[in-house]
């Protein structure tokens, strides 16, 4: 891989890297708050409407992005443990106490706002595991597997337990990215992959009995969501037809007549992209899909340069958070994969998700920027 | 502790894994590009289709149906504003659900909408109940969030005024069969349209449906509109005005009353369907709003077959009314002269057979206009004779007889006129020189409807003048509102002199003033018919008649016009089972030729007033 860039800029100031880095955040968190205004515009006229709530959250984002970028990603690593232990108080308090949503529990109201713990609890994943595998020597599938998957698993159940499949898979998917990076010796590898095999069926009969009606419906849904569209397939056809009915050029900015009559639910959440890809068609959904790309691609090369093991796994963590984020979300609203709720990456709306993608976005390029300060 | 070479190895170890993390993401996203390639643009016309579907609705804009009017302008059936209950297939989630809560809130057979809701149509609206109380359609419009896809809509319902006078001739509407829609002839209608069914709101049905409009609009999820996307009005269709005197109709069918029997009126110059009234009727309300099946096998296994117009369906022998015709024949083919005479002992004895007359004591010197007065038979039975069945059978079907009469109503039947090549033709056997003498007195195989009775009494008349019977007078046009008549028909002239009119009527008066038909003799109007009994079953002569049941008793015929100067009216009347036609059926044409001369009357004094 290629530095986009010469050694010898100066690390105060911003490179053309870092605007560009810059500039494609602001453009896809652009795009998801007019989709958003797009599809909650019509209708009622709220004091506060959805999309200027989403703005705030952008605006507080970015306090969180500056933060995130401009104290040395060491010190966020230093207290990483302590950050993680809170985000796992923070999980319990929500099973115990928190407020309750479509089934499950998800949320800790903190004033006017509700934080969503499953997200922010992210962030000190990234970093304890980043932090984790940089301070010890990856010698042993202990050290390698055992004591990080100790660490995983607490956060793992209790977001499973809300229940939030979505979020559950998507913290765990930091996890396996990491590890893969890391490397795992191809013994310790089958071993695992045998005992997923022989553990499965007792983990999907459990797993499937703690799945609530509709996340059933979900996974079923996905099997022949044709056959009936009134009922579990509804959300998939709506959005396939949605984003397929946009087709080379889309309807139009506020044309969605599949989201703004509501025949897709969650337009503005989880299934902004197909609000998104319905009114700007093929070419649209291409540049947005391009952006998140390149985004993609500029986390990977801050990993490839990061100046040392814990930079670099951060920097992994960031883009396994984002790119499960992107993959899924446009996968199940494109009917690839069964809906289970994760929302897009900086386009849906939903403030926890936001402040905590724009701050991994800052941990990014806080790895970026310091990785000359020892060479 | 803090090892830089092991930093730096391990580094490098997962910089060198980062190719495969990078391959990996990449593919991925490049395959998510596939996806949306085929959904938006392979698919994506298709779901381009699938999401207009999605958000609009098309709605049919019924339009009001023409109204029907008598000559004058007497309303016969309207249009009056009733509650439908709908449903929309795409709006309804679950139809158990829907099943169960519908009664809760009216009176519905759950049985029959359950039926309606097994079709596989999971598109369009499907009328779940017509005419709805007021109260029904309140409570349906209060919990219309717990029923989604049920919709209240006020439409128009057709109404008939006059309740079952004149059932036959208007008919019914309702709803458009399965077997109808897929007929070419309804190629253009939708399921759900109401359409005439029966009478000339069947026959009249390109008249009186009008355009339907369309609404296109636009809506959300659970099926409530947001807007209107386009409209076109409905056209609303044509008035007709029939060529019926519903007086004179209403006075026929009450003529008739308990009985059944068909009256016919004619205007014999222009082919007017005055009068064309069958009894027993029905109430075409009932029919129209939606008849239950049960109240429909009812009506359809009546013994007295009210839906049976028999007016031009019942074929009966026409009896001695057919006299007429043998008159006619036996002046045509100059077989004999009008005032030639034969004798009638009371019989006619032929092979090994003997032919009664009705007088058991005969009519003594005949000629024809007494044959046709005392309505000799034997008289008929030697002309008929005379003339061989080819010969009566050709002059049968001049006066219109066999062939229907081209009015305007489906399942007219034709009768049947018997000849020597449709024996052969049907029965594989020839025919007998006896089965003719039958024939002369108008039984046998011979059988006509009313109105072709009636057709035949007014080409006498009319010296000939053979027209065709016709119901529709009028067309207002909605969209111009003009009133356009209906051009008289075309007639056709029997190649027989007015002579022999001439001598057919003065038989045809005598019957009214010294013959079989006195009791039709009127103070105001001057009369000509003849009488007729149709036998129903042969009899013994010494059968005593009044013990005979009612329904082998005669059929009582009588076919007249008037004036007999000036032809105004044609008239056939059958009362079934009444027996002779003299005392059953004569009062019942003398009253309403009266009647109509009276009106007549009237309405001619009063052109001259308002002209003056």
């Amino acid at each position: 891989m290629m530095p986009l860039m010469n050694d010898n800029v100066n690390r105060r100031g911003l490179d053309t890297f870092d605007w560009c880095f810059l500039g494609i955040i602001a453009a896809i968190v652009s795009i998801g708050i007019l989709s958003i205004y797009s599809v909650t515009n019509s209708g009622s006229s709220t004091k506060f409407p959805i999309y200027l709530k989403q703005t705030t959250w952008m605006v507080v984002g970015t306090l969180a992005f500056l933060v995130a970028a401009g104290i040395d990603y060491h010190k966020f690593a230093r207290f990483s443990y302590l950050l993680y232990g809170v985000g796992l108080i923070l999980l319990i308090i929500v099973l115990i106490s928190g407020k309750t949503s479509r089934g499950s529990q998800r949320w800790i109201p903190l004033g006017p706002f509700m934080v969503q713990p499953s997200e922010f609890i992210k962030i000190p994943l990234m970093l304890t595991l980043a932090s984790y595998y940089g301070a010890t020597s990856r010698e042993g599938w202990l050290r390698r597997l055992i004591i990080p998957g100790l660490i995983v698993l607490p956060g793992f159940l209790l977001i499973l337990k809300q229940p939030d499949l979505g979020s559950s898979l998507g913290f765990l998917s930091i996890f396996l990215v990491i590890l893969l990076t890391v490397g795992m010796k191809s013994k310790a590898f089958g071993f695992i992959v045998l005992a997923a095999l022989m553990l499965f069926p007792f983990v999907w009969g459990g797993v499937w009995g703690s799945l609530h009606g509709y996340q059933q419906d979900r996974i079923l849904s996905f099997v022949d969501p044709s056959s009936d569209p009134g009922g579990r397939g509804y959300q998939g056809l709506q959005s396939r037809i949605a984003i397929g009915s946009g087709q080379l050029l889309g309807k139009g900015l506020y044309g969605g007549t599949q989201t703004q009559f509501k025949f897709l639910p969650e337009g503005h959440t989880d299934f902004v992209f197909a609000v998104f890809a319905e009114e700007w068609g093929f070419l649209g959904s291409l540049v947005l899909l391009s952006l998140y790309v390149i985004l993609v691609l500029m986390g990977l090369e801050i990993a490839f340069n990061a100046k040392d093991i814990t930079g670099s796994l951060l920097a992994i963590g960031v883009v396994a958070m984002l790119g499960f984020g992107v993959i899924v979300n446009i996968a199940m609203t494109s009917g690839l994969a069964p809906i289970v709720g994760i929302p897009l990456p900086l386009m849906s709306y939903g403030g926890s998700a936001m402040v905590v993608n724009l701050t991994a976005l800052g941990l990014l390029l806080n790895v970026k920027r310091r990785r000359l300060s020892l060479l | 502790m803090f090892d830089t070479s092991r930093q730096a190895n391990e580094l490098a170890d997962i910089q060198s894994r980062l190719i495969f993390l990078k391959v990996g993401l990449l593919m991925i996203l490049v395959l998510l590009g596939l996806r949306l390639w085929q959904l938006q643009i392979r698919d994506g016309v298709y779901y381009q289709d699938l999401s207009r579907n999605n958000r609009t609705r098309s709605i049919v804009l019924d339009p009001a149906r023409g109204l029907l009017f008598d000559r004058h302008g007497e309303l016969l059936a309207n249009n009056i504003p009733s509650f439908q209950l709908y449903l929309s297939l795409e709006d309804v989630q679950d139809r158990d659900v829907l099943l169960s809560k519908l009664p809760e809130y009216l009176n519905v057979n759950v049985q029959a909408i359950s039926e309606k809701l097994s079709t596989k149509r999971r598109r369009g609206r499907i009328k779940l109940k017509s005419g709805l109380t007021l109260k029904e359609a309140a409570l349906i419009e209060s919990h219309r969030i717990e029923l989604p896809g049920v919709a209240i809509q006020p439409e128009y319902q057709r109404n008939y005024p006059l309740g079952a006078y004149a059932s036959h001739v208007i008919g019914y509407v309702g709803e458009i069969s399965e077997a109808q829609l897929k007929d070419p002839e309804f190629l253009d209608l939708q399921a759900g349209r109401i359409i005439g069914q029966y009478g000339v709101e069947r026959t009249l049905d390109t008249h009186l449906l009008g355009e339907t409009g369309r609404k296109v609009i636009e809506v959300d999820a659970f099926g409530y509109p947001k807007r209107s996307l386009s409209i076109q009005r409905p056209l609303a269709g044509n008035d007709l005005y029939l060529t019926l005197d519903i007086r004179l109709q209403r006075l026929a069918e009450d003529l008739l009353g308990e009985e059944s029997g068909a009256i016919v009126a004619l205007d014999p110059w222009n082919g007017d369907v005055l009068v064309l009234a069958s009894r027993p009727g029905f109430n075409p309300n009932d029919l129209s709003g939606g008849i239950s099946p049960q109240a429909w096998q009812l009506l359809l296994q009546d013994s007295r077959h009210p839906l049976t117009n028999r007016a031009i369906q019942g074929q009966y022998p026409p009896g001695s009314t057919f006299k007429i015709v043998m008159a006619a024949a036996l002046l045509g083919t100059q077989t004999m002269r009008a005032d030639d005479s034969l004798t009638c002992h009371g019989s006619f004895p032929f092979g090994k057979r003997v032919f009664r007359d009705w007088k058991r004591w005969g009519h003594g010197s005949v000629d024809l206009t007494k044959a046709i007065a005392e309505s000799c038979d034997v008289y008929f039975y030697k002309v008929g004779n005379l003339l061989g069945i080819d010969s009566i059978a050709t002059y049968s079907r001049q006066f219109g007889l066999g062939s229907k009469t081209g009015i305007n109503l489906l399942s007219e039947r034709s009768g049947l006129v018997p000849s020597s090549e449709w024996k052969k033709k049907n029965r594989g056997e020839p025919w007998y020189p006896g089965e003719t003498i039958s024939v002369a007195i108008g039984q046998g195989f011979l059988s006509a409807t009313p109105i072709q009775m009636a057709k035949a009494v007014a080409i006498v008349a009319t010296d000939g003048q053979v027209v065709q019977p016709r119901l529709l007078k009028g067309v207002r046009l909605r969209r111009t509102g003009n009133l356009k008549e209906e051009p008289t028909p075309s007639t056709q002239q029997l190649s027989l002199s007015p002579q022999i009119f001439s001598q057919i009527k003065e038989g045809l008066a005598a019957v009214v003033t010294k013959g079989t038909g006195k009791r039709a003799q009127s103070n105001i109007v001057s009369i000509a018919g003849k009488t007729g009994t149709a036998q129903v079953i042969a009899l013994k002569d010494d059968d005593d008649k009044t013990e005979v049941a009612k329904k082998h008793r005669d059929h009582a015929w009588f076919v007249a016009f008037a004036p007999v100067e000036q032809p105004k009216i044609a008239v056939a009347v059958i009362v079934e089972h009444m027996g002779h036609g003299g005392s059953a059926a004569a009062p019942l044409a003398k009253t309403l030729i009266e009647a109509y001369m009276n009106v007549e009357v009237t309405t001619q004094a009063f052109r001259l007033k308002t002209e003056g």
